[in-house]
């Protein structure tokens, strides 16, 4: 079976030419159909980059992403993503901010399909009650229940999300993470998430891929989970495939993919990206360039 | 600003939490803004007796100005109409001049937003242009549109448009980029887009923007109609002053002031109506 997603060789940077900071280097990732990803690294390590490349958002400056054989060029209806900061509109309701991924990508729906489709998917993550709230009154777990809503009421081929849980408390994580598991369940959409828990990959997941520290990230050896579904929580403590898994992440994580030592010899500036807190500011500044900000002022 | 509208309904219940004063709020709030009125006027009183003689009296001006107070919508004749009247010939004026310049501005805004290219061509022209007096405008307005009405529309338009013009750029700008890339995932149309996500995001920015720029506009409209001669309050100022009827310089003024902070009141309220949400 030809791979469903599949990256070949994708590096990507910023910055001025002779003066840039590769980000990604060298990634290549095959999803199969259906197939639940998890992608575990460091904060500021490219994560986000690697999802907006594959949303369309960013385009690499080598290899090629390809999904369904096509290559990506830009965003589109068949990747739904859900992001990290929730991205929701505050001046729109929950049922609005769903409503507005419906409406252009159904033209030749009436607009009670549409709004009946829309109404579904926030009653599919449970936000039925709280349709006609904004989302300055909505606590930051239901926030995500409306981003994914929005995601999946696109109905894409893909669904990508990046650190969907990163800002919750963990509680609201443990639960949202448990919906995410059963709504995977529904209809097996191939997912690609992104995250910082190793636990949490596990848990959802049938891949986990490390990501190594930036500079230049890359991937690590992937671990498959091949503990059976639904997986529970209490369980997963005492499994020692799920203790097996975690060792192999978090030994590549902390072993050859950990931070790159400022002592070998390095120039200047890899020191200062390799410094922990100046490393995020830049990564974090940097997949997202605005007008005025000058992503490498925060790593030099 | 908030000291003297919270002294119009001292009782009001959301103005009372925010006062921490050790006086009951009702009756601080009423005093002093009277007690520095009655300074003010106590003041006048005392220069109109000592150092100017021309300048009238509190009493004298109230006595001249009482029948253009008292039917404020009178018209005795061209030149004597109640004040009332006077004002409204000006704000329609401004009206006019102040949508001209939200047409004209709030589009620039969008564009010196979202165009670095624009911002970068347009920018420093508009940081020359911006501090350029009504008066400076008004003879250039003259010399384009031969008439004196299109010139006072062009001199308050291109006054007032630059807190528009900048407030809404900045509102652009600072729309989260999320917002931008949730609009390209869920691949909006140009139009939906604009609707639905600059529009709506920029919104409160603009309205600062609108309220500043009503602001000048009623600042203007004096200079111009002094200028022009057109029938307005400041036409009205001016004649009155050629007449050597000095009291209703100072009744034109105090009805200037309130009228300009009418305005101001009802812009921001609306602005915050609009923060809110």
């Amino acid at each position: 079976m030809a791979a469903f997603l599949e990256l070949r060789d994708v590096g990507k940077g910023y910055g001025p030419p002779g003066n840039r900071t590769n980000v990604l280097g060298g990634i290549n990732l095959t999803v199969d159909e259906g197939e639940f990803v998890a992608i575990v690294g460091y904060s500021g390590a490219g994560k986000t980059t690697l999802i907006s490349l594959v949303a369309g958002l960013l385009t690499p400056d080598t290899g090629t992403l390809l999904l369904d054989g096509k290559p990506i060029t830009g965003p589109g209806p068949d990747r739904g993503v859900v992001f990290q900061s929730y991205a929701l509109l505050p001046w729109m309701t929950a049922f609005e901010n769903v409503y507005l991924a419906v409406e252009p990508l159904f033209p030749g729906w009436t607009a009670a399909q549409k709004r009946a489709h829309a109404q579904r998917y926030l009653e599919l993550v449970n936000l039925g009650p709280a349709r006609d709230k904004r989302p300055g009154e909505l606590s930051g777990g239901m926030r995500q229940r409306v981003s994914l809503a929005r995601a999946l009421a696109g109905n894409p081929r893909v669904l990508l999300m990046d650190e969907p849980l990163s800002a919750l408390d963990a509680l609201t994580r443990a639960t949202l993470q448990g919906e995410i598991e059963r709504i995977w369940a529904q209809d097996r959409k191939t997912v690609v998430l992104i995250t910082n828990d190793v636990d949490e990959g596990i848990l959802l997941a049938d891949r986990i891929i490390p990501l190594s520290a930036g500079p230049a990230a890359t991937f690590g050896p992937e671990v498959r989970i091949d503990i059976p579904r639904p997986r529970d929580r209490k369980a997963l403590n005492h499994d020692p495939r799920f203790a097996r898994a975690r060792n192999q992440v978090i030994e590549y994580l902390l072993g050859p993919g950990g931070r790159k030592r400022p002592a070998a010899a390095a120039p200047a500036r890899s020191i200062a990206a390799a410094a922990p807190p100046a490393a995020k500011a830049a990564a974090d500044a940097a997949p997202l360039p605005r007008v005025g900000a000058d992503p490498e002022g925060a790593a030099a | 600003m908030s000291e003297t509208s919270s002294a119009a309904a001292p009782t009001a219940p959301t103005a009372a939490p925010r006062k921490r004063a050790a006086l009951p709020f009702s009756s601080l709030s009423v005093i002093l803004p009277l007690g520095g009125l009655a300074l003010v006027i106590a003041l006048w009183a005392l220069s109109s007796v000592t150092w100017s003689k021309n300048l009238p009296s509190p009493e004298k001006t109230w006595q001249v100005s009482k029948p253009f107070i008292m039917a404020p919508f009178a018209k005795r004749g061209e030149l004597d109409q109640g004040i009332g009247r006077f004002a409204w010939y000006s704000l329609w004026l401004v009206a006019k001049g102040y949508a001209l310049a939200i047409l004209i501005g709030t589009p620039l805004g969008f564009l010196l937003g979202r165009s670095k290219l624009f911002a970068r061509s347009f920018d420093p022209l508009i940081q020359i242009l911006r501090p350029v007096s009504p008066l400076a405008w008004l003879p250039l307005g003259l010399v384009l549109f031969e008439k004196s009405q299109p010139a006072a529309l062009f001199t308050i338009a291109i006054c007032a448009m630059w807190p528009t013009v900048l407030n809404t750029a900045m509102g652009v700008r600072a729309i989260p980029q999320d917002y931008l890339n949730v609009a390209r995932v869920l691949q909006l149309s140009p139009s939906k887009t604009f609707f639905k996500i600059l529009l709506p995001a920029a919104l409160p920015s603009m309205f600062t923007g609108y309220r500043l720029s009503l602001g000048i506009a009623w600042l203007v409209i004096v200079a111009v109609e002094m200028l022009t001669g057109s029938p307005g309050i400041g036409g009205f100022l001016w004649q009155e002053y050629n007449s050597l009827i000095y009291e209703h310089i100072i009744l034109c003024i105090v009805t200037i002031g309130l009228v300009g902070f009418a305005l101001d009141r009802m812009m921001s309220l609306v602005e915050r109506r609009l923060r809110a949400a």
